[in-house]
């Protein structure tokens, strides 16, 4: 007990220093966050998944004003009267579908078309995340990647050399066909596109690989592995933040923009110095008067 | 240019040479003695030629050819033509450890570690862009202005044979880093010689030394690209230049100029200075080409591998016609006895850029056939002159245009948010009716250029000057045209419109071959030209602009709103 009473003296003394107040406020903090934590697993349990279906609520409330119209009121998908399709069934799509489609303001549409284009995401992060709970409970499918998948973060720059070089080479034998080599996209059948994925968010473009949007085709995980998928995204990524050795790229898309900076920039700087040239005369004496030039 | 400009003497001093450097005279004279240059020498050097910016064009091919060879002997130290297998160790991260043929590798190592490297690089493809493109547009311009006629028809099939040895020449260069766009040209090149039938199987073999890729294309190629074509092309470059040398270069008319003279600046200094000069503007342009914008950049495009392709896959500029016709041609295919005769490739890749190659060295002598003209042909016509040579152009280059546009029809899709389907029906049918078109509106065009000149010359120009009539109307004063230009728009022939009559009699008269279908094709030729203006038109002419002038400075001399002495019109 002396014992005891000579520790707490001693640490009597410092309360009235400086930093007694943040030490007491952090203590009770962790006291309270660690019975917190310590009492509520079963509770939560319960509680996330009564949030759990109130978020897909949520959703659902959001695919029916937004969605349903080409999707159906069940995620169903749309047969125009033509027999074509309007909007495709949504049940196995998964919830990394939906947050890529929305994500990046594809979904929804602003017209029906061959290809929905990327533009300003219509929905909030919040209301994103609904639909794809929504979505997401309607059947199987792919979840949201989880940051690890994607991020190269807390890895040794060799790691990340060696996986930027894996990524290349990936990236050649499987996006290069339709995205160009330098990502700057390419045209495909009927109006569609294979778009720029140059500056698109790792989790999208870990995505699109994942559930192969619009045109796209999906490589799955036993088509290329995770890991894989983080080379390809690291390769990217290391393309984004190389300088252009070489000058202006021209838009990245080969010979065509080369050929046109070469006829338009190269010969007409030639052909205006060439008149430049031949209006710039000689004369051996000057004008005399009277002499008409 | 009155008489008294022209110096009618020497100077007052005697043509000698005068004391002078001693040292120079001695080393010319000791030169002169075991060279015998001199008299060539002092008959070139004060060789005059004409001034125009439009003579300038094939000087950038000339240039540019120039540029090519000093930046070629530059990556030829470094290259290295071998398709042997090494791993790339190079300054570049992404792929190293990666294994790559020894051409690529050295490319790597020209772009990323020779210092100036990839400048150089750069500049020689900008350079072979330039090269291509420039003989193209001097070979417009001397279409246009017939600069083809008697006595240069031989130049300009040597000219045509320039072009096709660059475009080779480029190909052969656009293959050599053996990266993934290149080596899916030569995949392509492979396809088509494939293409020819019975024996394309057996030169695609002998071309590669078995199946593709193999291991010999690239040294082969290498050794055209720097050895047999560069001479080929060094040789006709110089048989080109001795020819214009020898028949001197045509010029416009205008005061002074006829077809036995020509009237501009000697070599020495003038041409010296001006070409000189120019070659340091094309030198200039192609080192910031080089260094502002990029070309081929093979570390993006990875090495090559058959399994791999890129989207926007096109050739160099100069093979994107053919590779356009490609694109757009339906698949047709025909399968006879267990063979495969491939329309698809065949008609776009084999029989059109020959057969377009084969028109364009006709041009000179199907014009010549058509008109019978034996004569020597000096000074240039404008192309509104020579109506239906114009609008053959269009027509041609109309078909080259659209044919170029189906080879980027990829990157017109996604640049235009157009379909590619429907871009290649388009030109489909564009490529049919769009030079006949052309053709019609060229021609058209051109005959109302030649009336506007006639009106010139008749009328006057528009001088800007507004007056009012008495009676309150406004209208603009024609002044005649300076004489200098006048000369110039007058200094033309007029071929006539034929009769049915006159057909007959020159088909009667024509002992060559299809005597009436070249009667009828000369009146399709030259009909409608607009007459020249005949010497009483143009005296009457002046004489009422002269009377025109006089009234109008009445007008003035009376002071506003005061109506001088219009009594007498």
């Amino acid at each position: 007990m002396r014992l005891l009473n000579r520790s707490a003296g001693r640490l009597s003394r410092y309360r009235r220093g400086p930093i007694a107040g943040f030490v007491v406020l952090l203590l009770g903090l962790l006291l309270t966050g660690g019975l917190y934590a310590a009492f509520s697993p079963a509770h939560a349990d319960s509680d996330s998944a009564a949030a759990k279906q109130a978020q897909i609520e949520k959703g659902r409330q959001l695919f029916l004003v937004s969605c349903a119209f080409c999707h159906g009121q069940n995620g169903q998908g749309v047969l125009t009267q033509g027999g074509s399709q309007l909007g495709p069934a949504l049940t196995d799509v998964g919830a990394a579908a939906v947050d890529f489609q929305v994500g990046t303001g594809r979904m929804p549409m602003t017209m029906p078309g061959p290809q929905a284009k990327e533009k300003q995401p219509s929905f909030s992060d919040q209301e994103i995340s609904d639909l794809a709970a929504y979505v997401a409970s309607l059947g199987t499918g792919p979840g949201i990647p989880d940051k690890q998948l994607y991020s190269t973060q807390g890895m040794s720059q060799s790691q990340i050399n060696a996986l930027v070089q894996r990524g290349g080479q990936i990236f050649l034998a499987n996006c290069t066909a339709c995205h160009n080599f330098e990502g700057s996209g390419g045209a495909m059948p009927r109006g569609g596109f294979a778009p720029r994925i140059r500056g698109v968010s790792s989790k999208h473009i870990y995505e699109a690989m994942l559930t192969g949007p619009q045109s796209m085709d999906t490589f799955s995980d036993g088509n290329i592995p995770p890991q894989d998928k983080k080379a390809v995204i690291a390769y990217l990524n290391n393309l984004n933040n190389t300088p252009s050795y070489s000058g202006l790229t021209l838009g990245g898309l080969g010979p065509v923009s080369e050929g046109l900076i070469g006829w338009v920039v190269g010969l007409g700087f030639l052909v205006g110095f060439a008149v430049w040239i031949a209006a710039h005369t000689t004369r051996t004496t000057k004008k005399k008067d009277g002499a008409s030039a | 240019m009155s008489s008294a400009d022209v110096a009618s003497t020497n100077g007052t001093k005697p043509a000698t040479v005068s004391g002078g450097n001693k040292r120079v005279g001695t080393i010319a004279n000791w030169a002169d003695e075991r060279l015998g240059l001199a008299s060539l020498a002092k008959k070139n050097l004060r060789k005059v030629f004409p001034d125009h910016w439009s003579f300038m064009l094939g000087e950038i091919a000339l240039w540019s050819f120039v540029v090519l060879l000093i930046t070629g002997v530059f990556l030829t130290l470094w290259f290295d033509p071998s398709m042997s297998e090494v791993t790339y160790n190079g300054s570049y991260a992404p792929l190293r450890g990666v294994d790559v043929s020894s051409a690529y590798a050295s490319t790597m190592n020209i772009s990323f570690d020779v210092r100036g490297g990839l400048l150089l690089r750069q500049m020689h493809h900008w350079a072979a862009t330039l090269f291509v493109a420039s003989m193209m547009i001097h070979l417009m311009r001397v279409y246009l202005t017939g600069a083809f006629r008697k006595p240069r028809e031989i130049n300009w099939v040597i000219g045509c044979f320039l072009v096709l040895l660059g475009t080779i020449e480029g190909f052969t260069g656009y293959s050599l880093p053996d990266d993934l766009l290149s080596g899916t040209g030569v995949r392509a090149a492979d396809g088509f010689i494939k293409a020819t039938p019975i024996v394309g199987t057996y030169i695609s073999f002998f071309l590669f030394g078995g199946e593709f890729p193999g291991s010999h294309i690239i040294p082969r190629l290498y050794s055209m690209h720097i050895l047999l074509i560069p001479g080929l092309l060094l040789a006709l470059i110089a048989a080109h230049m001795m020819l214009l040398v020898y028949h001197k270069h045509t010029q416009w008319p205008g005061p002074g100029r006829t077809e036995q003279n020509v009237v501009g600046f000697p070599m020495l200094p003038v041409y010296m200075a001006k070409a000189g000069g120019f070659f340091f503007i094309v030198f200039g342009t192609i080192a910031l080409l080089g260094g502002l914008f990029s070309l081929n950049p093979v570390w993006k495009f990875g090495p090559y591998d058959p399994s791999k392709v890129t989207a926007g896959s096109q050739p160099d500029w100069y093979m994107g016609w053919p590779d356009g016709l490609l694109r757009i041609m339906p698949a047709w295919e025909t399968h006879l006895w267990g063979h495969t005769v491939s329309w698809n490739i065949m008609v776009p890749i084999l029989v059109c850029p020959p057969a377009m190659l084969t028109i364009l060295i006709l041009l000179p002598f199907f014009e010549n056939w058509v008109s019978g003209d034996k004569r020597e042909h000096h000074l240039l016509q404008r192309p509104r002159n020579a109506p239906t040579r114009t609008a053959i152009l269009a027509a041609l280059a109309t078909f080259y245009a659209l044919a170029w546009t189906a080879g980027g029809n990829d990157i017109i899709a996604i640049k235009f948010g157009l379909s590619i389907n429907e871009i290649t029906y388009f030109l489909r049918g564009a490529v049919f009716v769009g030079p006949v078109l052309a053709f019609i509106i060229a021609r058209r065009w051109c005959i109302s250029l030649q009336r506007h000149d006639q009106e010139k010359l008749l009328h006057g120009y528009e001088s800007g000057v507004l007056v009012r009539s008495p009676a309150g109307g406004y209208a603009e004063k024609h002044l005649p045209l300076p004489l200098a230009k006048a000369y110039a728009l007058t200094a033309r022939e007029t071929e006539t419109y034929m009769t049915e009559e006159q057909m007959a009699e020159s088909a009667a008269n024509y002992k060559g071959r299809f005597p009436k279908l070249r009667a009828r094709l000369q009146r399709a030729y030259f009909a409608h030209t607009v007459p020249n203006v005949t010497v009483e038109e143009l005296h009457e002419a002046q004489h009422h602009a002269e009377h025109e002038l006089h009234e109008m400075e009445a007008q003035i001399a009376a002071g506003p709103n005061r109506h001088g002495p219009t009594q007498g019109h």
